[in-house]
């Protein structure tokens, strides 16, 4: 970490760039917070540990409209959102010097509350993690604290940077659509009550559409008045599901399974697994495509060909 | 007011936040795009009394709620007035609104012109600014149908050219006529068949060099009101001398919703009437 | 003091049930959350904190206010039936007990708000002690004891028992009504109990943080201090925060047409969202530092200067515990305090 903050520090001395954007020293290991480092004071805050889960790619969108070059720390996975950004032209290029940092799989208190914990008064990020609570020390293993996502991982690669610093390793243990394939076999009854239940403790905070680097809409759709659908509550208990699934809609062929959504959610709705069947079905219908992996790739569904696929939904009871 | 009994629930008052029905019972084409609606309950007659400078929440159902200032005067016993300048989703849909229609109407919600204690036996100058005369002409009329309880009146109406002067004919036929009152009109660029001053307001409010025996109520625009403002200080008036109006999104009328908050104060409730020092106590987001 | 063994809680709410709803934390798809008591409920009295508060109960996220309904021209107007009968809200912490006391000063104040104040006459509190407070709590600072809540019965759980004390008439007619459950009981387990989180509460990292400097007079102050601008920096501009706090209490009023009838309802609103403020000649706070310096200015400087010096925040750490970018009340405390502003 040292390193990579002199290294930094040293871009911004020598003027390459007019900013870091990077991570700050929270009250604990665990909560640091995305931030802008514009002084060489205030780099003495910047901190990269393996709490730093936040995807920081999106936050290049207002960077990109301010003077000067920023420079941002990306993490493999967080690249791929970059590129999509860039492919969308949503972000310069020109305005990004990206650091690829290292990442061997990040880390979640929320996981590591989920262990059972309380009253967390420290952790280390360390393998085990070593967890000093009110109520007695305990030790939780890397692999149980690490966020839904890195058990997918894309890989250690960055698809875009400008240079690299630290190791990656690429942390996948599980197969990225067997809880997509689970849902698919289950009932119609099943189903509903599996979306019901997660999706009905939704509380309109729009945290995952706010966070989502593909959500980089100026105006939401469900921000107009024109729209009996208030972006802030559910007038009826249907209307939460039509949030998720007309964003879902909305991200499909664009959104790289950053895992974002899943990560802020603050009742811990699965959210990717939306994307995750969308990702799925496009792989099937369109060949193998990962968002952001290509700055030049045309989009699944963006592009058109006469071979393209016509699954229609209803005639044929949907894709299974 | 609000404060009799809900019919259907025993022990509540009726809640401010539900509103009566009204009937649009005459409309007047002001201007290209301002109109004044008479709205009056079914039964006739007045929704509530109030005093100058409050407002109501119209609604259009299925469309939006939004307030305005009540421009009519208490004075008028018999119904209440609202001028509505077109240019917003419910503004449109009001425009398209034919005599008969109805809408609903809640209030009144928040403060007044001191007309009974500060305004009282002073002279008094009114400058307003486009669509702005219409909480004005509420608290100008009550002070003419008043006319013993004032001194000297000025007002000092202007807006984009001759056909945007909202309420002309009253302003022509009523106001002009009055003793003790002079009234000077302004558009902001000359036009033919206009014999009147032209230039903006802040400019030729400095012209009339009033002096400062007088309390100045400002209505207009933020840039109107923030030039007028340094008019009347430069001609030597003190902020305590000064009224204005602050207006800010309001969803509930009554201190709650909270989009109106500004520094400790709720514009619905504590305002929107402000004399200009105490809007220094608030913080610059207005 | 009465007590209940824990084995017997599930007839404690099926008793309180019987003669009224039953709101309590129940936990679903693995999170836990107020809900309305039913037979197959899985309730929760282990988790701390509930991931939105009890407000839910009194302040609706979304309510009907009234009905529009079109004949033609003519308008009618249905207003909402009130709350007519008496509920429980059952395991409400310190924190949140104290939260809907805050929301009293807002909506029972005149002209007082009927559909807040039914729910708030018909309500019963049963609140539950901490015993065992989390490092996010800092209600201590707002002068709130989580060893012995406000409430109309008071309760603490231990090991084997659900101790009962009622407080309040509202507290002693509840607890006639399920008198056959309870057993008379001393005070010795609960008062071991108090002492426990007492110890811990001192424990507590941000139990005691200065809130010296937060009150009405520091308006203009705080306002124009540099910070804002650093401070907001990472705001998402979601609404997380604001739906998870108990205190939070801003609202939109908004239509939904049914096909019969337009529903006036209203529902949470966030002053961190873009279109708080919009109106159709502008906005009054174009960026996200104005509208999350609203936020804070609002709890621990406007509230205090219109309520005698209450703050708006009751400590309960869960914007702490929930915020995407992991800002809050906390650090932004610190960071004036730190200033020595």
């Amino acid at each position: 970490m040292q390193g990579l903050k002199a290294r930094a520090l040293e871009l911004l001395n020598d003027g390459t760039v007019s900013r870091v954007l990077g991570w700050k020293i929270g009250e604990n290991t665990y909560d640091p917070e995305p931030a802008f480092f514009e002084t060489a004071e205030a780099m003495e805050q910047f901190v990269y540990n393996n709490f730093c889960a936040a995807n920081l790619s999106k936050y290049m969108i207002e960077a990109s409209k301010l003077e000067g070059k920023t420079l941002v720390c990306l993490k493999p996975c967080d690249s791929y959102s970059f590129n999509q950004l860039l492919a969308e032209h949503r972000i310069d290029r020109e305005k990004a010097y990206i650091i690829g940092v290292g990442c061997k799989g990040k880390l979640s208190i929320e996981k590591v509350k989920q262990s059972g914990l309380k009253g967390i008064l420290s952790v280390t990020d360390t393998d085990p993690l070593k967890v000093e609570t009110l109520y007695g020390d305990a030790e939780v293993a890397y692999k149980d604290a690490m966020l839904d996502r890195c058990h997918v991982c894309k890989g250690k690669e960055h698809v875009v940077y400008d240079e690299l610093y630290g190791e990656s390793e690429d942390t996948s243990d599980a197969d990225r659509f067997e809880q997509v394939r689970a849902i698919e076999a289950m009932s119609p009854e099943e189903k509903f009550a599996f979306f019901q239940a997660e999706l009905s403790k939704c509380i309109r905070c729009n945290a995952c559409r706010n966070v989502c680097p593909a959500c980089s809409c100026r105006k939401c759709v469900f921000d107009s008045n024109k729209f009996d659908s208030a972006q802030k509550a559910n007038v009826d208990s249907f209307e939460e599901k039509m949030f998720h699934i007309i964003r879902a809609f909305h991200v499909a062929g664009r959104c790289t399974d950053c895992g974002e959504c899943s990560r802020v959610c603050p009742q811990g709705i699965p959210l990717h697994l939306f994307n995750r069947k969308f990702i799925k079905d496009i792989n099937a219908l369109y060949g193998e495509y990962q968002a952001g992996a290509d700055v030049d790739a045309k989009g699944p569904l963006t592009s058109f060909t006469t071979e393209d696929a016509e699954p229609g939904v209803v005639s044929q009871g949907g894709i299974v | 007011m609000h404060d009799h009994e809900c019919t259907c629930h025993p022990g509540y008052v009726h809640d401010t936040l539900v509103p009566q029905v009204g009937i649009i019972t005459d409309i007047r084409q002001e201007t290209p795009d301002v109109k004044t609606f008479r709205i009056e309950p079914p039964q006739g007659g007045k929704f509530f009394e109030h005093m100058p400078g409050q407002c109501a929440m119209i609604c259009v159902p299925g469309v939006s709620e939004a307030m305005f200032s009540i421009t009519s005067s208490p004075t008028n016993k018999e119904f209440q007035e609202f001028s509505i300048k077109k240019c917003g989703e419910l503004t449109d849909c009001l425009h398209s609104l034919e005599v008969g229609d109805q809408v609903t109407v809640r209030g009144p919600y928040g403060n007044n012109f001191p007309v009974e204690t500060d305004l009282k036996g002073k002279n008094l100058l009114f400058i307003a600014g486009g669509i702005a005369l219409a909480p004005l002409r509420s608290v100008i009329n009550y002070v003419l149908d008043n006319r013993d309880n004032y001194g000297h009146v000025d007002i000092l109406y202007g807006s984009r050219s001759a056909d945007d002067l909202v309420q002309l004919k009253e302003i022509q036929e009523v106001w002009m006529n009055t003793k003790d009152v002079d009234v000077f009109l302004t558009i902001d660029r000359p036009q033919d068949g206009w014999n009147g001053n032209v230039g903006f307001v802040p400019t030729y409010l400095r012209e009339l060099a009033f002096d400062t025996n007088r309390i100045a109520v400002l209505c207009g625009p933020p840039i109107m009101i923030k030039f007028c403002l340094q008019a009347l200080q430069e001609m030597g008036f003190q902020k305590e001398q000064i009224w204005t109006t602050l207006e800010l999104r309001m969803k509930c009328g009554i201190g709650k919703c909270g989009r109106c908050n500004i520094g400790s104060k709720y514009v619905c409730k504590d305002g929107p009437v402000f004399r200009c020092d105490q809007i220094d106590e608030l913080p610059a987001e207005y | 003091m009465k007590k209940i063994a824990i084995t017997k809680l599930n007839d404690l709410y099926a008793a309180i049930a019987q003669n009224q709803s039953l709101l309590l934390p129940i936990k679903r798809a693995g999170q836990t959350n107020f809900g309305i008591w039913t037979e197959d409920a899985e309730v929760d009295l282990q988790t701390l904190k509930t991931v939105k508060s009890a407000k839910d109960a009194f302040f609706p996220q979304s309510e009907n206010l009234y009905t529009c309904y079109k004949d033609g021209k003519k308008i009618s107007i249905a207003p909402e039936k009130l709350q007519e009968e008496s509920f429980v809200v059952f395991g409400m912490k310190g924190c949140d007990v104290r939260g809907a006391m805050v929301l009293d000063k807002v909506f029972l104040a005149n002209p007082v708000d009927n559909y807040y104040a039914a729910r708030r006459e018909h309500g019963i509190i049963v609140s539950l002690a901490c015993s065992q407070p989390e490092e996010s709590c800092f209600c201590k600072a707002f002068g709130i004891d989580c060893a012995e809540p406000e409430g109309d019965v008071v309760t603490w759980l231990t090991a084997d028992y659900l101790y009962w004390k009622p407080v309040t008439e509202k507290g002693e007619a509840l607890t006639a009504q399920v008198a056959d459950l309870l057993e008379d009981a001393d005070d010795k387990a609960v008062s071991e109990q108090k002492a426990a989180i007492a110890a811990t509460v001192e424990k507590l990292p941000y139990a005691n943080i200065s809130l010296e400097g937060w009150n009405g007079d520091a308006l203009k102050e705080k306002f124009d201090s540099p910070l804002w601008e650093q401070l907001y920096k990472p705001c998402l501009a979601c609404g997380t925060c604001t739906f998870v706090c108990p205190t939070c209490q801003c609202y939109d009023i908004k239509d939904y047409d049914t096909g019969n009838g337009i529903q006036r309802y209203r529902c949470w609103d966030s002053c961190m969202y873009s279109d708080f403020t919009m109106m159709a000649h502008g906005n009054n706070r174009n960026s996200q530092m104005q509208r999350f310096r609203q936020r804070f200015m609002h709890k621990l400087v406007y509230f205090p200067a219109n309520n005698d010096g209450m703050y708006s925040c009751v400590g309960c750490g869960r914007c702490v515990d929930k915020c995407p970018s992991h800002l809050n009340i906390l650090k932004v405390i610190k960071a004036f305090g730190k200033e020595g502003k």
